[in-house]
């Protein structure tokens, strides 16, 4: 299972840096979506996988009966899928104003910040 | 539906059972005002009028508990707090040191001028969009930043501000402020996820997130765990959020763009963020890959300082040229961490203090040049001498200090990294320091002859009445002072930054602190 999912993570951190050396917004931005996720399965991987039982100790007992999973992890990962979440919609609704304005996604035709041809500052007066 | 049970389970292992002493809520106040604050903005976001005063207000009363805070600090040591009692590492710890609070108190104070600068240039309609509310929040990540205890509470208040920069960046919708928050927004987000998979590798070879107890266990781990691979993995991302070369070009591409006051708060704020976690982690949890690295962080530090400023001389646009101003301050900054030494350390904190004070106000020294002249070019600009003297002076002392040249404060922090440099065999990294400072005076002394000495230009615009000038001068006036006073007088600050450096680099009080028995193992 562990040899599965750290191959799993290996993929897809190879395919979203693929996808986010592109010169498209639209690219870039799967890549950062699948980025996230390969991070969340890396903290899910970081808390070991040991097994289905809940971490819930039996009333009667001070320790739990078995090895239990790890909570904490998957709390990590909880807050970690929000915040990609929002943060990745936000980024889809900038990038198609973005496109809507300038009218490309090209990275290098978005030069309306930083124009090409800066003129220089005065040499004297 | 309370069920009646026997059982009853001893608590005092587990959790904090002795109620907090009433001063030390200070640690959460930095972080929990804002937040309710700008809850109220959010619900009142229709009563415009007020919104500017009640996140003045709100940031002062933030700033009062950051001095607080840094008093109660500075006198009876390191104050910790941990969330929802449970004992550490459980609870995430709020843990606030000289370097926490010294920076919260910076950063919150050029907040709050800021804000009080936006009662000018926000209208109505970014009122209602939020501008204060973000503003307020964005405060509420920064003082969270410096204040945690916990690598991935780290992240979150990392994310807090992030996504209300987004917010202040995009506020006007303008194609030029679309086009640098596409760029700020996706680097910034893909830093901060190196930064999230750098934590979860430190969850999983630490098995903890705190750090206090990451640093008790680093010495332990350092001949089996692979704490190179992490420690360049934290230096990638604290790297990209500090904005250092090569990872630096999201910054000249968006800074210029929003609202000038905007412009100041980041400039001032949020790469420093950046530099704190550097600190936090080299300086405290990795000392000795911070020495394997060190090489590495120098030649990052003089190309970002060197290339920095060469940028900023090749700019017409003054807020351009300042992005590139905070670029090689971030330089100098790293200098100081690649030195390694506690004076380095120390000079770095002193940096960055003043840095925050002194790019806010070179920022809203161009929005009020710029409500004289109507523009931000060196070309258009011209014969500000002539018509406001006082601006003129205000604008010299602010090169000055920019420039590490007294009467200001940013003399005494290069003094100290560049004799730190010099007595640790780093002599040409000072040099460095130097030629930067020097090629800092030329570029912005070129502003300061051609804006402000230079007649107006003939085709150029009259000089306008401008902004009310008790605001502009107010809000000059609140951060020149600090640094005047700090420039004649440094001892308090010089004393405040050795001694957050000295905690970074013997760590047993902030340990000590968090884990008061050595509880919990």
């Amino acid at each position: 299972m562990d040899v599965a999912l750290v191959f799993t993570v290996g993929v897809f951190f190879a395919v979203s840096i693929y996808l986010m050396l592109s010169k498209h917004i639209i690219r870039i931005l799967l890549g950062v979506s699948i980025f996230s996720n390969a991070v969340n399965l890396t903290i899910f991987s970081a808390g070991r996988l040991l097994g289905e039982m809940p971490p819930i100790i039996p009333i009667d007992a001070d320790t739990p009966s078995q090895t239990t999973a790890n909570p904490l992890p998957q709390a990590l990962v909880l807050t970690a899928i929000v915040i990609a979440f929002s943060i990745f919609a936000f980024l889809l609704v900038l990038a198609f104003r973005a496109y809507q304005e300038i009218g490309t996604d090209d990275t290098d035709e978005m030069r309306v910040a930083e124009p090409k041809g800066n003129e220089l500052p005065p040499l004297g007066y | 539906m309370a069920v009646e049970t026997e059982y009853t389970a001893d608590l005092s292992g587990a959790m904090v059972l002795e109620p907090v002493p009433l001063a030390d809520w200070l640690v959460v106040a930095p972080v929990a005002i804002p937040l309710v604050v700008g809850g109220i903005l959010l619900v009142a976001r229709r009563e415009t009028r007020m919104h500017g005063w009640l996140a003045a207000g709100g940031l002062l009363a933030t700033l009062v508990c950051t001095v607080l805070l840094l008093m109660r600090v500075l006198e009876q040591g390191i104050v910790v707090m941990t969330m929802g009692r449970w004992l550490p590492p459980f609870g995430i710890s709020f843990v606030a040191d000289p370097l926490g609070a010294s920076f919260a108190v910076a950063g919150t104070l050029v907040a709050v001028v800021c804000a009080f600068y936006a009662t000018s240039d926000i209208g109505t309609v970014g009122r209602r969009y939020g501008y204060y509310a973000l503003l307020i929040l964005m405060m509420a990540g920064v003082n969270g930043a410096f204040l945690t205890g916990d690598m991935f509470n780290l992240y979150v208040w990392f994310e807090v501000f992030l996504i209300s920069s987004f917010g202040l960046l995009v506020m006007g919708s303008e194609r030029r402020q679309l086009d640098g928050a596409t760029k700020y927004a996706i680097l910034n987000l893909i830093g901060t996820t190196f930064f999230l998979i750098a934590t979860a590798y430190l969850y999983g070879i630490f098995g903890t997130l705190n750090m206090a107890d990451v640093a008790r266990k680093a010495g332990d781990l350092r001949d089996t765990a692979p704490l190179m691979t992490l420690t360049v993995l934290y230096l990638l991302a604290f790297a990209m959020k500090a904005a250092a070369f090569p990872v630096n070009f999201w910054l000249p591409a968006s800074y210029h763009t929003p609202r000038i006051v905007t412009s100041a708060l980041f400039g001032a704020v949020l790469t420093k963020v950046g530099i704190y976690g550097l600190l936090r982690t080299f300086g405290m949890l990795f000392p000795p890959e911070l020495e394997i690295l060190s090489v590495l962080i120098a030649w990052v530090a003089a190309a970002t300082m060197i290339l920095g400023i060469m940028g900023a001389l090749a700019q017409t646009d003054i807020r351009r040229a300042l992005g590139f101003v905070v670029i090689s301050g971030i330089g100098i900054m790293l200098a100081g961490i690649a030195i390694g030494t506690p004076e380095g350390f120390a000079g770095t904190v002193f940096y960055a203090l003043h840095s925050m004070i002194v790019l806010g106000a070179l920022y809203l020294l161009a929005g009020v040049m710029n409500s004289l002249g109507g523009s931000y070019s060196l070309r258009d600009l011209g014969g500000l001498y002539a018509a406001r003297p006082l601006i003129a002076a205000f604008a010299l002392f602010l090169v000055l200090s920019i420039a590490g040249l007294p009467p200001a404060s940013g003399l005494w922090p290069k003094v100290m990294l560049v004799q730190a440099s010099l007595e640790s065999g780093w002599s040409w990294l000072g040099f460095t320091i130097l030629l930067t400072g020097f090629l800092t005076t030329v570029a912005l002394g070129r502003v300061f002859i051609l804006a402000i000495w230079r007649p107006l230009p003939e085709n150029a615009e009259p000089i306008k009445a401008g902004m009310s000038p008790a605001l502009g001068y107010g809000v000059l006036t609140a951060l020149s002072l600090p640094m005047l006073i700090i420039g004649l007088y440094p001892d308090p600050v010089i004393g405040l930054a050795e001694s957050a450096a000295g905690g970074l680099i013997d760590a047993t009080t902030y340990i000590g602190t968090v884990f008061p028995e050595g509880a919990a193992q």
